[in-house]
């Protein structure tokens, strides 16, 4: 099974029903199939800030969201995830692709990733972090986590986990 | 009419219906005008109350009405492209446009200048957009809760605020009433 498709069947069965999504390379073929997933209600969001604020309607609507994007956007939600998620005590679970970890080949993602977990830390933000292939074994119990304590949890996903940017 | 004046008028429309209202003035507002466990009032995170209504159109059927401002929606203007693209016909935006951001003292927005917000949510693709005057907001809210149909309404308004207390209810007692308010 493709880890993909494993992924997205891990959301499914936790009755995670509303994505909202930031394009990633590395989280392509995730967004793809949440898109292509009946069970799944797919919306992209322009920025991840706008895409916590729908998550949190969701959330109050009756279902379980979640939201995909790039560790970049931890300095974009910094205060949604303070005056939001966290404030009105909200789950949210946030598959985070990690840039500019080992294998990256872009410098500038490096400038971000350095900061990544410390502001996580900082949040007192549960943090997971998946560096082998084997790691998504973990994900079921963090969705379960998530939704029994109603908080904002990250799941850092870097490039070896992916198993690298081929040519890039 | 400044915005106060509107919600007041307006508060017997909004109260059968979930409600989700702007940080800051609006919020404390409403709150003081008419309290009801069917509102979702923002104690901080300026800039998405729409997008909080959008996300919670979509996910029950009851119909649902952002309150949001001008400066608000510069906030986020990103949002207007979403609601276009996630038709939620038991949604509507409310905008009230008095040109200014008047939870930090009335400072002009760019809405009040050249930017047209209701030009920017049908270029976004919105495809109910509707402009009144502040005396018009009742009958056209209430139009627009019948047309059921997703409908931006642009409330063209004076700035101007009035004293009153902050809200000091516990955010998590503000989301559990509204959970329940929501699926009962």
């Amino acid at each position: 099974m493709s880890i993909d498709k494993r992924i997205v069947d891990d959301l499914v069965a936790n009755e995670i029903s509303f994505v909202t999504t930031v394009p990633c390379k590395q989280l392509a073929g995730v967004i793809d199939e949440i898109e292509a997933r009946e069970e799944i209600f797919h919306i992209p969001s322009n920025k991840e800030d706008e895409g916590m604020g729908l998550c949190a309607g969701a959330w109050m609507g009756g279902k379980r969201p979640a939201i995909i994007m790039q560790n970049t956007a931890i300095g974009v939600t910094i205060n949604t995830l303070a005056t939001l998620i966290q404030y009105y005590r909200m789950p949210l679970p946030m598959l985070i692709s990690y840039r500019g970890e080992l294998r990256e080949p872009v410098a500038c993602q490096v400038e971000m990733a350095v900061h990544t977990k410390a502001l996580l830390a900082q949040m007192n933000i549960p943090t997971y972090h998946f560096h082998k292939q084997a790691d998504v074994e973990e994900l079921d119990m963090i969705l379960k986590y998530t939704f029994m304590c109603n908080k904002p949890v990250a799941i850092l996903t870097d490039a070896n986990f992916w198993g690298g940017y081929g040519d890039q | 009419m400044i915005r106060s004046e509107i919600l007041r008028e307006i508060a017997p429309i909004l109260r059968p219906h979930l409600v989700v209202c702007n940080i800051g003035l609006p919020s404390q507002e409403l709150h003081m005008i008419d309290d009801q466990p069917t509102n979702f009032y923002m104690l901080g995170t300026m800039g998405l109350s729409s997008s909080i209504g959008l996300g919670l159109a979509l996910s029950q059927p009851k119909t649902v009405i952002s309150i949001d401002g001008d400066g608000s929606v510069l906030t986020n203007l990103g949002t207007l492209p979403t609601i276009a693209n996630n038709v939620a016909d038991n949604y509507i935006l409310m905008i009230i446009d008095n040109g200014s951001y008047g939870s930090t003292g009335d400072q002009p927005t760019y809405a009040g200048k050249k930017t047209r917000l209701e030009k920017v949510a049908e270029a976004c693709g919105c495809e109910n957009v509707v402009v009144c005057q502040d005396v018009d907001t009742g009958k056209t809210l209430q139009a627009a809760i019948d047309s059921k149909k997703m409908t931006v309404i642009v409330v063209k308004c004076d700035s101007g605020n009035i004293k009153l207390p902050v809200i000091t209810m516990d955010p998590v007692v503000i989301r559990d009433r509204f959970m329940k308010a929501v699926s009962a």
